[in-house]
């Protein structure tokens, strides 16, 4: 029989090593992962705190918001009304995890076969990541979007640089290319550009604002409305983009704080659409590791249980109408999904054959998970794997709520024969961002009058924005731009149902 | 494949931010803690804690979608079949928030140190008239006695300390008295037999042998004085807490009157290394008392203010020198006085006491309710509603309750460019 890892609740770091090598052994032979080289971190948690406020990063530029959630997640967790993360893991390469020395050993084991092998896979083969995400290149960069934001803040001053992130914070979720363009983000490149960008900018003129104020009649006809919104770059969905290309009087430096913000957002895009998969990965990840060093022996029954009881919290669901109920947990779903496709690819009944006949009894279970974990997102997965089983499991059904509708919610559709596919559809388009976003975009800038920019928000199913907030966000976006903002919300037949506008605080005279 | 141990790295890698939000969050959090110390003991205010605050002003907008018509999918269906309805607001229906969506952050808890405590609470408040501060903070330095040494100048020899170390020693060596010596001598001249006379002299002579090798002040005794230069904070201030204790003044009004001067203590503290509190309580004559017996020694009979304003003038003038100190008075009465002594206190306010102050607040107590105190005003209120006409530094509030503290002493000393002393409430 095989040495055991660990005897008893505590580790050191020879035992770390150990677990390490022992998830290493099992990941790259038994599942046949591929996984950029780890770095594991053991910290306290107080600085887990620190790591939460700071979306996770281990270094981030200077920002009152991150003080904000920190001191939010403070006084919950002094109170108790939080516990915190086991583990935190970063995309980058070497892909960093931080273990909490509180944990115990199994519970290192655990985090390790989660985090180190399951997220580390999923990061490196994802194709969302591979698109959008530099895992080489992201510590590097917010490196030096710390050492940026910093010297900005020398320069032009605190205030100046807390308007201009504050501003491009609110547009944040808006600052993302959500359709793969011609290059995938390299942000080394990046970063040595950036200086040498902003000096070319500086010295060339920008023809197009060149032609604006004066002469309108002559410039007017010369350039027909077609040719000026190609010149723009319009319809345009990404407002950070546009505005750090195209807002005429932003300073260098403040394009390049935009633009350093929709980095960041992009680098996270991918996060923000794997939820379910990306936890759903890592579950299995520790399950199948888990599992099998108990087989070998080299975890204790006793260990082995401890396990079991963590597994359990993590992928509980609880039903909608428990006091605990908030949403479909991801871990849950994802993990239900992907055992259920290794229970379809092994031993599959009539009804999956029918409903999965690519993978139905395929036998290769890791290949066919490999595949998925490589080529979906959360939308496309659920839409893909979810099968009726599970539909049952879960006891899922759809309900429909229309304000206009006096009886109240109906039910549209259960766990039925007539009901899968239309859950199962409704599901996916809810772990869709594309769908839950609001679909924003700036169609037109009136150059020859006001230079007022003007946006559509297109409304789906009646949802519009909530006043208060969309207010805000466009003072924001409008002191930005430093003309009016206008921003409409027209229905699918194009009918105007709201109309914002909103003009541009003058700028206070800088405070030290 | 790496692990590192990051527990030794400097956490607080967030106190940045967290300073940052606290600055943005300034008014807000200011106004969180005055409201919390209203409810708190005047001693647990200093001990930081817990604030909240709305959320609504530290708020991070985005465009967020709402309303419409929805859709959700939900686990845990039990009874429900194609086209039935749920009732809205009805138990065993849905939350009405569908998964992700709704904001719960309406207010935002978060644990202040005592430091920032502190600092907000007093940060837009300044003492009136500063001009004294200036001079006062550089810091000279003073002489202060620091035990004895065993070298020195002769001029701080310490013939105690010495003459106590000597005699230690002669005692413990067993040096002869003068005493024995003389016994011994006289024995020697009464002496007869030739035997016992050398006998005697023999010992004699070991006797002054051993008194001269131990000497009456050895060097090793010597013992001189050493002085010390310590900084002397000239930073100084002194409170002096004018309280009538006469029976008109119940637990209550002695309770505002406590916590308005303990404010003022913490606040003094903040601005100055040192800060002196004088308690002078007063019915008909005045006398100074530690702060049990201020606050809570029975005493009751007549009222003369003037009386208390006669101590302080000449406790200034023994022992703060008002070049030196900066003197701050704060008066609590409920403001009765007895109507001959109206003269007398104007004269001793104008003459003796304002010309030495940096400020004077005079605070006037009433019972919970204050409804009596809408009838008009009392003696003493008139008087300084009169001299402060006059255009002397002279700051009045009335205050009944425990909760108007806080703001009264905030109104008192805000910050004076926007409230060059307004009319009484």
């Amino acid at each position: 029989m095989t040495e055991r890892l660990f005897e008893g609740a505590d580790w050191d770091f020879h035992t770390l090593q150990r677990i390490t090598d022992a998830c290493e052994m099992v990941a790259t032979k038994d599942l046949g992962l591929d996984v950029y080289p780890n770095q594991i971190e053991v910290i306290t948690a107080e600085q887990m705190l620190d790591a939460y406020s700071s979306v996770g990063m281990p270094l981030f530029y200077k920002h009152w918001s991150f003080g904000k959630q920190f001191a939010f997640h403070e006084a919950s967790y002094r109170k108790g009304l939080m516990g915190l993360a086991y583990e935190i893991v970063i995309n980058s390469s070497p892909c960093i995890s931080y273990l909490m020395e509180e944990n115990t050993a199994t519970m290192q084991t655990l985090v390790i076969a989660h985090a180190a092998f399951g997220h580390n896979h999923f990061f490196k083969n994802n194709y969302l990541f591979k698109q959008w995400t530099d895992a080489d290149g992201i510590l590097d960069y917010l490196d030096f979007a710390k050492t940026y934001v910093m010297q900005c803040e020398e320069r032009y001053g605190r205030v100046e640089v807390e308007r201009t992130l504050d501003a491009a914070h609110a547009l944040m979720s808006h600052g993302i290319d959500r359709y793969p363009g011609k290059k995938k983000l390299d942000l080394r490149a990046e970063e040595k550009r950036a200086g040498r960008r902003r000096q070319h900018e500086e010295e060339v003129f920008n023809d197009l604002w060149r032609t604006v104020p004066k002469g309108a009649a002559k410039s007017r006809s010369a350039l027909s409305i077609e040719r000026r919104r190609k010149l723009l770059g319009l319809p345009q969905e990404n407002l950070l983009y546009f505005l750090e290309k195209s807002a005429p009087r932003l300073a260098p430096w403040q394009r390049e704080l935009l633009r350093i913000v929709r980095h960041i957002a992009q680098y996270f895009y991918p996060q923000s659409q794997t939820k379910v998969m990306n936890e759903g990965t890592a579950t299995y990840v520790h399950y199948r590791i888990m599992t099998k060093l108990h087989e070998q022996g080299r975890i204790t029954d006793g260990n082995f249980l401890e396990f079991l009881g963590s597994h359990t919290n993590v992928v509980f669901q609880p039903e909608f109408d428990d006091p605990r109920f908030s949403g479909f947990n991801p871990y849950a779903l994802g993990f239900a999904v992907m055992q259920d496709i290794e229970r379809i690819v092994t031993k599959p009944e009539d009804e999956d054959r029918e409903w999965f006949p690519d993978i139905a009894g395929k036998g290769d279970v890791m290949g066919v998970l490999r595949d998925v974990w490589a080529n979906y997102r959360d939308e496309s997965f659920i839409a893909q794997f979810l099968s009726p089983k599970l539909m049952r499991h879960f006891r899922m059904f759809h309900l429909h709520d229309d304000p206009e509708e006096r009886a109240g919610i109906r039910v549209d559709a259960i766990h039925d024969e007539r009901g899968f596919r239309r859950v199962r559809r409704e599901l996916a388009r809810q772990h869709d961002v594309g769908f839950i976003d609001a679909n924003i975009e700036v169609v037109d800038v009136d150059l020859s009058g006001d230079r007022r920019l003007i946006l559509h928000h297109h409304v789906i199913k009646g949802s519009q924005l909530n006043e208060t907030d969309a207010k805000r966000v466009l003072q924001h976006l409008a002191d930005l731009w430093t003309y009016d903002v206008a921003l409409i919300e027209v229905d699918a037949n194009d009918k105007v149902m709201r109309e914002y506008v909103v003009s541009p605080r003058p700028i206070p005279a800088a405070v030290a | 494949m790496h692990i590192i141990d990051r527990r030794l790295n400097p956490g607080g890698k967030s106190l940045e931010n967290r300073q940052r939000f606290l600055r943005r969050a300034k008014s807000l959090v200011q106004g969180a803690v005055k409201k919390t110390s209203q409810e708190r003991d005047i001693k647990d205010v200093l001990e930081g804690g817990e604030v909240t605050i709305p959320l609504d002003g530290m708020h991070e907008p985005r465009f967020r979608r709402e309303g419409g018509t929805r859709d959700m999918v939900l686990p845990g269906n039990k009874k429900f079949i194609e086209g039935d309805y749920l009732q809205r607001s009805g138990q065993g229906s849905a939350k009405n928030s569908g998964p992700g969506e709704g904001d719960s952050e309406d207010a935002f808890r978060f644990v202040l140190s005592r430091d920032e405590f502190v600092d907000l609470f007093l940060d837009d408040l300044e003492l009136p008239d500063l001009a004294k501060r200036k001079i006062a903070q550089t810091e000279s330095e003073g002489i202060q006695r620091a035990g004895y040494t065993t070298s020195g100048s002769p001029a701080n020899i310490s013939v105690s300390r010495t003459v106590k170390l000597a005699l230690a020693r002669r005692i413990a060596l067993k040096r002869p008295r003068k005493e024995e010596i003389e016994e011994l001598e006289a024995a020697l001249a009464a002496c007869t037999d030739e035997d016992e006379r050398v006998e005697l002299l023999a010992q004699l002579e070991k006797l002054k042998a051993k008194s001269k090798r131990i000497p009456f002040i050895d060097p090793l005794d010597i013992r001189y004085r050493r002085f010390e230069t310590v900084p002397k904070p000239v930073a100084q201030a002194v409170m002096f807490c004018l309280m009538d204790v006469s029976g008109s003044m119940s637990e209550h009004m002695k309770d505002l009157a406590k916590r308005f001067y303990m404010l003022l203590y913490v606040f003094l503290k903040r601005r100055y290394k040192h800060v002196e509190i004088v308690f002078i309580r007063h019915t008909d004559r005045a006398e100074e008392v530690d702060e049990q017996t201020f606050f809570y020694g029975p005493a009751s009979g007549g009222t003369l203010v003037s009386s208390a304003l006669q101590a302080m003038h000449e406790i200034v003038r023994e022992r703060f020198n008002p070049s030196d100190w900066n003197i701050y008075a704060a008066q609590a009465s409920d403001g009765d006085n007895s109507y001959s002594d109206g003269e007398l206190t104007g004269l001793l306010l104008t003459d003796k006491i304002l010309p030495v102050c940096q400020f004077f607040a005079y605070l006037e107590v009433g019972e919970s309710g204050g409804s009596a105190f809408d009838l008009s005003d009392s003696s003493l209120w008139t008087l300084y509603e009169r001299l402060r006409n006059g255009g002397a530094p002279l700051s009045m509030r009335k205050v009944s309750e425990r909760s108007e503290i806080f703001p009264v002493f905030h109104d008192l000393f805000q910050r004076r460019e926007t409230a060059q002393e307004k009319a009484a409430p």
